[in-house]
């Protein structure tokens, strides 16, 4: 693939985010440009997709991600969102911030033990607005206990949303991502939200944690695979040819 | 100042008789108020070191890079990893979630000021007896204060033991070791150069942990509670962008060296610097930024507010640092600079109001002590133990210790994922596994110590920690490359700590030597005693190790249909195995004699191993350390969720055979055991085929249990004192 069609990902920072590097170094596997965006930043259109990275942004004041969402940068993603530019995903913290700033439905309370969780988890990957949709992630062989694993680290993680707002979730595919054995408490198993009709993600879940197999799990390539296609698409790109030739290990 | 208020003064300070007319020597004449202060405070025993100074320098430092500055390392191909273990035991005896908190901000900042990045975090942990609430609740605070600041920082908490016993009661120990990389040629130095700008840079200073160095240096009682506004607070926040503020400015070539604020504040960071640099240095302290307006002198040369970092720079460097501080929304103020004086003097509104020779501040007095063994260590090795128990009662009392179960309930709440580093995650392995992508290989991590046996045995117990640590390491496959410790006693001046103390220290440095790996860093921490109660004589261990694959990393877990086999020593009717964990757990017994480590022996066990590895003979391996053969079969079956057939005891002693510590043995599982054996046979190691993994049951030598049952006791054994 050329410069011109390199997919360009940014990673916003913010005081306090621990997971920019760990989410430009799975970007960056991948082939994708990648630059860190700080806090401030006001432009964001040159960028096909925008990650909120993990961490504590702010410290965490007040709740987790509570803050965050009054940086510039956040009020920037507003416009970058109705222009259908690209993908927003927030991991973690950014799942926090996302709900935070009501781009996403519910919000993220305490685990429901009230301590910090960090493990790998089952989890369930739905992919695709309708059922039987064919894609890579559901070509893949099946993992025992769920469709993936993948790496945890919070302690606000417990997902609650109001009545109106499950239905709608249902109603919208939009629980792409649901644990096999709930750790927190979450409301209906809920792992991760996609807002598909403006191109949304928020997950607790770290899919750039388990990129290389020096750490001992690959299992969240298959996220970032399924991200560069819609990227792909969403450009009116096929899927292009070269994307074997680019992935090596 | 009158002289008779002088007196009272520098006694309140805790300044003896003799090192006040020793400071009076030193300078010619009596120090002021705030030169007293200052005294007090460098030459505590937490900042001067007096009763140990003379003792650590045995310790082999041969291999060491930037051995003596911050923290030290060892070289992996183009970069260094830079470690250092450091104890937080009296601010956590009192406050323990700051405590605990606080020690990690301590140690990430020694880590950074050689301009490494943190990339690992570990700890060692002792607790009173875990059904005692006190304990409890230190206990919770302490995993909840490291949780709370490793995980906001972004640093991965890998790999730690924590333990219970009742000398520990009143008071715990909380020693954290941090890991950085660095590329060998950005190393930073803390020595200063004269005619440079020093710049502060960090959090506010504030009245908190002032004389937190002199409360370290004594013991705790009833009234240490009113000590509580000596335990600083952190705030991690701030912690995770001052290392982000801090890694940038270190990149700029106009920065010399880089101090961070640890004990004693201000006053130690910036005088070790020009006495390691052999200049002078002028401080303003009207220009520090303060957090309460009204701070006297002494109380913002003392302070340990936390997140605060010191920069040496060129003069024409000192905006940029400025600058980068501004993005970062950090405070930071030119306070000084470095002269050619030799002189350390601090300024007060334009009013000189300390002038001293960074010298006597920086060289505080070094005390002999006491090596005449004390009478309890031959009383404690004619003790016998002549008890017994059922071995279906042993075994359930074993494996549900908090001591020996998991500590699954400890590693959840931290984050050790984070940095996309962890090769081998806790419960994996005797050792965590840190991938250094820099360098494509991984560097093995392990802490370690056993407060019983060099409680027996300073000197033997020791070395078998330093021993112990290294077989932790080589059972996942690295290559020991380097120690720092953390070395953790009762108050000095009683003979018998004195002789724990020196002995235990020529033990480590004798097995340092013998391993040919260096003491890179190093902490004391004495007075860790109560009128009631003294610490075990705890030296804590922290060993990296690097091996040049991920492919060569070995794990604990044995699979189903695989031999296990013992490869090393064999415990007999004449063994010694005086502090293992077992006599402790059923008959509340400590006594006996330590085994001693074969040097010769380990070497041949570290070749055989990585051989036997290289050709993927190995499926799981373990070393056997506490609970014995039958822990070490047990954590390997538990880790693979598998069982066991075969025979375990060979010695008249059943509880011996199956529990007793000594040194020099491995397990291993293997899917090739003829191999293997013809292996071991043709290079003459002793060995033993313990039996087959197999499903469900663990049964030897005519018992039977059920693995689903003991499984569960092992896995909620701290679950079910602490809640989910």
């Amino acid at each position: 693939m050329n410069e011109e069609g390199m997919i360009k990902a940014g990673v916003i920072v913010f005081p306090g985010t621990n997971c920019d590097i760990d989410t430009k170094r799975a970007c960056e596997f991948f082939g994708w440009e990648t630059q860190f965006i700080w806090h401030d930043e006001i432009s964001l259109d040159k960028f096909d997709v925008v990650f909120l990275p993990g961490g504590f942004s702010y410290g965490d004041y007040i709740r987790a991600g509570r803050l965050a969402r009054f940086s510039p940068v956040v009020m920037q993603l507003n416009e970058y969102i109705k222009k259908k530019r690209g993908f927003v995903v927030g991991i973690c913290n950014g799942f926090q911030i996302l709900c935070e700033a009501k781009l996403l439905p519910g919000i993220l309370s305490v685990n429901d033990n009230t301590k910090f969780i960090c493990e790998e988890v089952g989890l369930l990957f739905e992919n695709g607005h309708n059922e039987g949709e064919s894609t890579s992630i559901k070509n893949r062989e099946p993992i025992k206990g769920g469709d993936c694993h993948l790496p945890i680290a919070h302690g606000e993680g417990r997902y609650i949303a109001d009545e109106n707002d499950l239905r709608k979730i249902k109603l919208n595919h939009m629980a792409f991502l649901t644990y096999v054995n709930n750790p927190n408490g979450s409301d209906e198993n809920i792992a991760g939200l996609w807002d598909r009709e403006n191109n949304v993600i928020g997950m607790m879940p770290h899919p750039e944690r388990a990129i290389f197999s020096e750490t001992g799990n690959t299992d969240g390539r298959a996220f970032f695979e399924m991200l560069e296609s819609y990227i792909l698409s969403l450009r009116g790109e096929a899927l292009a040819l070269t994307k074997q030739s680019k992935k090596g290990n | 100042m009158q002289t008779e208020q002088k007196i009272e003064l520098y006694k309140a300070l805790g300044l003896t008789d003799y090192e006040y007319s020793e400071i009076k020597n030193r300078l010619g004449r009596e120090p002021n108020t705030l030169e007293t202060y200052l005294f007090s405070a460098m030459w505590s025993e937490h900042c001067g070191y007096m009763h140990s100074r003379k003792y650590l320098s045995r310790f082999p430092s041969g291999g060491a890079v930037s051995h003596g500055e911050n923290a030290g390392g060892v070289q992996v191909g183009e970069h260094v990893i830079v470690f250092k273990a450091e104890s937080h035991n009296h601010p956590s005896a009192v406050e323990p979630f700051q405590g605990a908190a606080t020690g990690i901000g301590g140690i990430i900042r020694d880590i950074l000021a050689i301009g490494a990045r943190p990339i690992a975090l570990l700890d060692s942990l002792k607790f009173g007896k875990i059904t005692n609430n006190f304990s409890k609740h230190i206990f919770d605070g302490v995993v909840n204060g490291i949780s709370h600041y490793g995980n906001c920082i972004g640093v991965p908490t890998v790999a730690g033991e924590v333990s219970f016993d009742e000398s520990y009661t009143d008071s715990p120990l909380v020693n954290v070791m941090a890991v950085g990389i660095v590329k060998k040629d950005k190393i930073r130095s803390a020595k200063a150069e004269p005619n440079k700008t020093v710049i502060a840079v960090g959090s506010h200073t504030g009245r908190d942990g002032i004389h937190g160095a002199s409360f370290a240096s004594k013991e705790l009682n009833e009234n240490s509670k009113e000590d509580r506004p000596s335990v600083q607070v952190g705030d991690p926040f701030i912690k995770k962008v001052l290392i982000e503020a801090t890694l940038e400015i270190l990149e700029l070539e106009e920065v010399q060296s880089c101090q961070d604020y640890g004990a004693a504040g201000l006053l130690s960071s910036s005088s070790e610097m020009v006495y390691k640099g052999e200049c002078g240095l002028d401080l303003y302290l009207d220009r520090v930024h303060l957090r309460e307006a009204d701070m006297q002198p002494w109380e913002i040369m003392l302070s340990e507010s936390q997140e605060r970092m010191l920069f040496i720079v060129e003069p024409n460097g000192a905006e940029k640092v400025l600058n980068i501080a501004k993005k970062f929304d950090i405070p930071a103020r030119v306070i000084g600079e470095t002269t050619t004086s030799n002189k350390y003097r601090l300024f007060w509104h334009g009013v000189e109001v300390a002038n001293l020779p960074p010298e006597s501040l920086a060289e505080a007095p070094k005390y002999t002590l006491c090596e005449e063994e004390p009478e309890y260590i031959s009383e404690y090795k004619k003790l016998n133990l002549n008890r017994t128990t059922s071995i279906e009662e042993a075994v359930k009392k074993i494996v549900s210790d908090p001591n020996f179960a998991s500590k699954r309930w400890v590693y959840r709440q931290y984050d050790h994922t984070v940095g996309t580093r962890t090769s081998l995650k806790p419960g994996q392995a005797g050792a965590a596994g840190i991938w250094i992508h820099e360098e494509g290989g991984v560097a093995g991590l392990a802490i370690d110590s056993n407060g019983r046996q060099v409680f027996l045995n300073p000197y033997e117990g020791a070395r078998n920690s330093v021993w112990e640590c290294c077989r932790n390491l080589i059972s996942s496959g690295f290559k020991p490359l380097g120690v720092t410790d953390c070395l953790n006693y009762g108050n000095p001046e009683k003979d018998e700590v004195a002789y724990q103390f020196v002995k235990s220290v020529d033990g480590i440095a004798q097995a340092c030597r013998e391993a040919e790996i260096p003491v890179v860093s190093g902490n004391v921490s004495f007075y860790n005693e109560s009128p009631e109660r003294r610490v075990f004589p705890t030296p804590t261990i922290g060993m990296v190790g690097y091996v040049d694959s991920p492919d060569k990393l070995l794990k604990t877990a044995f699979s189903t249909d695989e031999t296990v086999i013992l490869i090393g020593k064999q415990i007999n009717d004449d063994s010694d195995i005086g502090g293992s964990l077992y006599q402790r757990v059923l008959y509340d017994f400590l006594g006996g004699e330590v085994d001693k480590t074969d040097v010769k022996l380990e070497k041949q066990l570290e070749e055989i191993i990585f051989e036997l590895r290289d050709k993927k003979l190995i499926g799981g391996c373990i070393d056997v350390s506490e609970g014995g053969l039958f822990g070490a079969v047990f954590e390997g079956i538990k880790s693979g969720n598998t069982g066991f057939k075969g025979n375990l005891v060979y010695s008249n002693n059943a509880e011996k055979a199956l529990f007793g510590e000594i040194t020099g043995r491995y397990i291993i599982s293997t899917a090739n055991s003829d191999e293997v054996t013809k292996k071991l046979e043709s290079q003459q190691i002793q060995y033993k085929t313990l039996g087959l993994c197999a499903n469900k049951k663990i049964e030897f030598d005519g018992y039977s249990f059920n693995t689903t049952e003991l499984y569960d006791l092992y896995d909620k054994s701290i679950e079910l004192e602490m809640g989910r």
